[in-house]
């Protein structure tokens, strides 16, 4: 009964949705990927450089916003790497995206003891507060819950109804999704399936990173050691999960974080201290792996990822 | 009729060269507005090659392509389209998950707009398809089409750029006769609103039939040009070829045995493929029975079936009249089913295999080649080392990888592989696609000589002329279903058109029941 | 730019590109030990010689290429297959746990029957932990690269479940750490006096064993046709799935020895930190021995040789060891370039 009031409290809600916020960024990123039909596995690793590049401009005295376009910057320069590799040369997708994922955690972390030689506990920096809608906010239970987030988190959730915009609503986003479909019918039209490819690779490492920054800059106020924790490769299985739409990804995001929020606060109950916290922990992994399983004979697969195209061959 | 003919195309002295190989030699060729070109040519002469240059696909290496008068920059599909040159592959360039009209509109606007103007682009294609007969649903999806259908929206695609020049590969490969016609009727339409095409093709008689004038290439070199009304079939042909081939002698044979027996098949759709529909067919030693039909309309279902691929929904397969379950590729190899796949290079070989690795593929587990989950390397290299000599392959030597062999002398050691095994039954399907003349007559006397010693041989084509000169019983399939069988000589070509384009099932069924 | 397939690559062709990868990632690696303000050769030279400049430093170094050996050998079987094992980590924890399992005193044997038992454990827990996303790849076509991934947190958080619940060192001092392995479960020195264990010479035979049956058997045949063509393996008769499964379950066996390897050779317990990462770094191992099983040991010694290194060189010259990790990215990314680029030349259009 405990987990039935947990349900209705503001407070899970708006701690879901602040756990939702990373992952639709990062969500959204490896969407944009795989529709231009680029696996990205280095999501995990952009996160964890763009933790540490956001929070680390402002701990150097840049604003918060700029620490977000640092991050971005940052993620979309290992975009840039994973897609020269993948899109032009046709390398192996799995075995790149491994490889920019241990690329950038390592050189994170070798960043990390450069800049903060000397330090015990890292430092803190005044992170992105919660900002109150007027009005919407007042809105019993929605209102704590939806709208005294911070502006990052309203950012992910506006982020979401334009990509979904730019995808089915304009040219762009009809050439990425083609680059997807069949990376032929794209050139045939007079279009560089190379270009495309690249571009939203690098535009959605931008947004994996923006996710990683989320949790330095807003989520919590400092950066930690795996503190990304996988959430990468949680988000590759959301994408599936969302069938590679923007909104079911959202949806997706929005479910697996209130699952989270609520293991949380299970934990604490009286029959949650009787389980092992590992259990509690194991859960998102496990719900990834059973979304899977559920959307994989449903899911629309982009026909054409993983798909290397190199021109004029038949 | 245009008195003083505007020179639409001009391409001057296009040389190209992939590595060691020149595709294009200093070829030459120009088009006039409202002139038909069709452009003949074996496989491997070059067409194609000349074509992706003309549409910026690839580079030339010399040359220069104009268009209108204005030279075109090498390389660059995009000025290519600009100019109004417009292309519609062999192999359809669409994507199936997007619908016709996303299709059709892709590219068309700058990428860096912000609307896509649907409502607009949605009345132009209407318009068009009406305009040229083009009937298709812009709403539709493309994964959910016809091949015609496709066709057509490949079509409107260039239609809906305004193109000019308008480049046709092999557009009636996957079209029956009727079809054929349309496509033809709508071309005409076109050409009388100025467009010039350029039109692909190794079909003699729709050449003869849509071109006004014709150019030959041979082994990438300009083999000669001509107007329509100058020449006739044969000198086509001879052109083409170079030298009268002599396809091998076809003597009569007394089929014997049903050796392998479908008997009321259906099997499942795939994809835009129909599935078998009750299909019955016995294949008797010591005959050739050829299956005639467009592309696309079962033969994949019917190989499959006669492979050990997929297993019947209905019906039953029989060898030597026993009924067979558990129908396997393995346990179709071990009745003595010879199997000739259609796409030598993705199902047939596998490329970074070596000769050896390659020859054993079916068979690796029989006691001839592995003991115990052992491989005797020695006399799996043995076996691939008889079949190179046997069937005279021209390779270095049995440990090259065979993606470095020429199509002939892939499919020399796919029928090495297969007909040393002493086959029952041999499944040949598209064998000769891609081959060069010499390959065709040398794979063709193959079988004749398997059927001569008392197999019973399966082929499948869409090359009517092939069926027609191999066979001595032919089927038509046309959506699944099988068509009589007509002996040798009993049906003309047209005849054929008509069963290919699915007419006279209905009736025969009623007659039959 | 457009790839044409080289027909015969010469020599230079097939050299140069690895080479000038691995140059490219020494000078990456010493403009970074430069951003730490320290002498690149000087880095460099201490890498080198925390590798392979003592006895001491020469046996670190092949006491850490043994479970890297395993590893490495446990991707370059699954990926020839292209079954995307990314789960060698979770696969070595259950060798270890089984490990731990049957040798702090539940089978009271002698080691002569109670090696050869554990060794046999250790690999059938590490293919049933990787028959999982194997058969969820073959029945319901899920991914493996992430199934295989998530495993990886799910298992090691079992794990540490097990080591602060049942698994429990009594006499740990509260931390999370298994009882000790009886004298009779652990692996013997290979030499006595020097510090290095059985497990190294069983990580050669296994690295010999997976070339012979890739190489002979035809198992090791159905393996790399199924990787290099499905079509063709399918239209041959080859079963597919099976075949995956069979690689899975070899797979996972070879990386549960590195688990079971470490235990009974090295530690003697099972923690938490018993793996730095070894099963990720198997990846890089098999990818830089072109999935060559023999190749692979001469990796691994490379690899374990920059770690090692890596490890004296950061006390001696205040360089971080993740430098050792760049490196080791920075050349895996390069090496599959420099692979692609052996066999194909970049033209223009």
């Amino acid at each position: 009964m405990e987990i039935i009031e947990i349900l209705f409290t503001a407070s899970f809600w708006a701690a879901a949705i602040r756990i939702a916020s990373p992952l639709i960024f990062a969500t959204l990123g490896e969407l944009i990927c795989e529709r231009a039909g680029v696996l990205n596995l280095g999501i995990e690793g952009i996160m964890v450089a763009g933790a540490f590049a956001g929070w680390m401009a402002v701990y150097s005295g840049t604003g918060l916003w700029v620490g977000v376009c640092v991050a971005m910057i940052v993620g979309m320069g290992f975009g840039l790497l994973h897609s020269i590799l993948t899109v032009p040369f046709g390398l192996s997708q799995h075995v790149v995206g491994l490889g920019v994922t241990l690329l950038a955690t390592s050189s994170t972390y070798y960043a990390y003891r450069l800049a903060l030689p000397e330090v015990t506990s890292p430092p803190k920096i005044q992170a992105f507060q919660p900002y109150e809608i007027p009005i919407l906010s007042d809105i019993p239970l929605l209102g704590p819950a939806l709208f005294s987030q911070t502006p990052l988190t309203y950012l992910a959730f506006i982020l979401v109804a334009v990509v979904a915009v730019v995808l089915y609503r304009t040219p762009l986003g009809l050439a990425v999704r083609a680059a997807g479909e069949n990376p032929a019918a794209v050139a045939a039209q007079g279009l560089s399936v190379t270009a495309i490819r690249m571009g939203a690779v690098m535009f959605g490492s931008g947004l994996m990173a923006v996710g990683g920054a989320f949790l330095t800059m807003s989520a919590f106020d400092s950066f930690f050691f795996e503190m990304v924790n996988g959430r990468g490769w949680i988000c590759i299985a959301l994408v599936v999960f969302g069938s590679w739409r923007p909104g079911k990804a959202l949806l997706g995001a929005v479910l697996f974080a209130a699952f989270d929020a609520l293991q949380i606060r299970v934990q604490q109950t009286s029959l949650g201290t009787q389980i092992p916290y590992q259990i509690f922990l194991m859960m998102p992994y496990i719900l990834s792996i059973l979304a899977l399983v559920v959307m994989s004979r449903r899911a629309e697969v982009p026909a054409a990822l993983m798909v290397p195209f190199n021109k004029g061959e038949r | 009729m245009c008195s003083t003919p505007v020179e639409a195309l001009s391409l001057d002295a296009i040389t190209k060269r992939f590595g060691e190989l020149t595709a294009n030699d200093a070829v030459s060729l120009s088009l006039n507005q409202g002139e038909v070109v069709a452009l003949l040519g074996e496989n491997g002469a070059g067409k194609t090659t000349l074509m992706n240059i003309l549409f910026g696909q690839y580079t030339a290496d010399s040359g220069t392509v104009r268009v209108f008068g204005e030279t075109i920059p090498p390389g660059n599909s995009r000025a290519a389209l600009d100019a109004g040159v417009g292309m519609v592959h062999q192999h359809f360039t669409l994507a199936d998950n997007l619908t016709v009209q996303e299709n059709i509109t892709l590219g068309v606007r700058s990428l860096l707009s912000l609307r896509s103007d649907r409502a607009g682009a949605r009345a132009r294609i209407t318009a068009l398809s009406e305009k040229y007969h083009l009937a298709v649903s812009p709403d539709a999806r493309v994964g959910a089409l016809s091949v015609g259908e496709r066709q057509r929206v490949e079509i409107l695609k260039a239609l809906y750029r305004d193109v000019r020049i308008l480049i046709l590969d092999e557009p009636t490969a996957v079209l029956t006769p009727q079809e054929t016609d349309d496509l033809f009727a709508t071309l005409r339409l076109a050409i009388a609103d100025g467009l010039s095409i350029i039109f692909i093709s190794h079909k003699l008689h729709e050449v003869m039939a849509i071109a006004d004038r014709v150019v030959v290439l041979r082994h990438g070199k300009m083999a000669g040009g001509v107007r329509i009304a100058d020449t006739d079939k044969q000198a086509l042909a001879a052109m083409m070829m170079g030298t009268e081939a002599t396809p091998p002698k076809v003597a009569k044979s007394t089929p014997g045995a049903a050796l392998l027996e479908l008997r009321n098949v259906t099997t499942p759709d795939v994809g835009n493929a129909p599935g078998l529909r009750s299909v019955s067919l016995a294949l008797r030693a010591g005959q050739i029975i050829g299956l005639a039909g467009v592309s696309g309309n079962g033969q994949a279902a019917m190989a499959d079936v006669v492979g050990g691929l997929v297993s019947p929904a209905q019906g039953q397969v029989l060898l030597a009249d026993a009924e067979v379950n558990n129908w396997t590729p393995r346990a179709a190899v071990q009745s003595g089913i010879a199997r000739i796949p259609e796409d030598r290079h993705k199902t047939g070989t596998i490329a970074d295999f070596d000769l050896t690795e390659n020859a054993i593929l079916e068979r690796y587990k029989s006691a001839d080649f592995s003991t115990r989950g052992w491989l005797n390397w020695g006399k799996s290299r043995a076996f691939a080392d008889a079949i190179i000599d046997k069937y005279d392959v021209r390779c270095p030597g049995a440990d090259t990888p065979i993606r470095l062999l020429s199509g002939g002398n892939m499919q020399k050691l796919i029928l090495g592989r297969v007909l040393e095994a002493n086959p029952q039954v041999i499944l040949a399907n598209q064998p000769v696609r891609g081959l060069d003349i010499g390959a065709v007559n040398y794979v063709h006397s193959q079988l004749l000589a398997a059927r001569d010693r008392g197999a019973a041989v399966l082929l499948i084509s869409e090359d009517l002329d092939e069926v027609m000169a191999l066979s001595d019983v032919i089927h038509v399939i046309a959506d699944g279903r099988l068509s009589p069988a007509f002996d040798r000589g009993q049906m003309t070509p047209a005849q054929l058109g008509l069963w290919m384009a699915g007419q006279g099932f209905e009736d025969e069924v009623a007659h039959a029941s | 730019m457009r790839l044409e397939p080289i027909k015969n690559p010469s020599l230079g062709r097939k050299l140069v590109p690895p080479a000038l990868a691995l140059t490219t990632t020494i000078v990456i690696a010493s403009l970074l030990a430069m951003l730490a303000g320290a002498n690149p050769f000087s880095v460099l030279g201490l890498i080198l010689k925390g590798a392979f400049g003592s006895q001491f430093a020469l046996l670190e170094t092949l006491n850490r290429a043994t479970p890297l050996i395993f590893t490495g050998l446990a991707v370059a079987v699954a990926f020839r297959a292209k079954f995307w094992n990314i789960g060698a980590e979770a696969q070595l924890y259950a060798g270890a746990l089984m490990t731990v399992l049957l040798g702090t005193g539940f089978l009271p044997w002698p080691s002569a029957a109670l090696l050869p038992v554990i060794i046999l454990a250790s690999i059938l827990a590490g293919a049933f932990l990787l028959l999982i996303p194997a058969l969820l790849k073959t029945r319901f076509g899920v991914d493996e690269v992430v199934t295989t991934l998530l495993f990886n947190f799910i298992f090691l958080l079992f794990i540490s479940m097990l080591l602060e619940g049942p698994l429990k060192d009594p006499m740990g001092m509260g931390w999370p750490k298994s009882a000790r392995l009886i004298p009779e479960a652990r692996l013997p020195r290979i030499f006595e006096g020097l510090r290095l264990h059985w497990g190294f010479a069983l990580a050669l035979i296994s690295a010999v064993g997976v070339w012979v049956i890739q190489t002979r058997s035809t198992l090791g045949y159905e393996m790399r046709a199924v990787g290099l063509n499905k079509q063709a393996a399918a239209f041959a008769g080859i079963p597919i799935n099976l075949v995956l499964v069979k690689t899975a379950l070899l797979s996972g066996g070879l990386a549960a020895l590195a688990g079971f390897s470490e235990v009974a050779g090295l530690k003697g317990s099972l923690t938490l930190d018993l793996s730095p990462g070894f099963g990720y770094t198997g990846i890089i191992v098999a990818m830089l021995a072109l999935l060559n099983p023999l190749g692979v040991v001469v990796a691994a010694l490379f690899v374990a040789g920059i770690f090692v290194g890596a490890d004296s060189m950061s006390r001696a010259a205040d360089v971080p060891t993740y430098l050792a990790d760049i490196m080791l990215a920075v050349a895996l990314l390069l090496m599959v370039l420099a692979i692609m680029l052996a066999r194909f030349r970049v033209v223009r259009d």
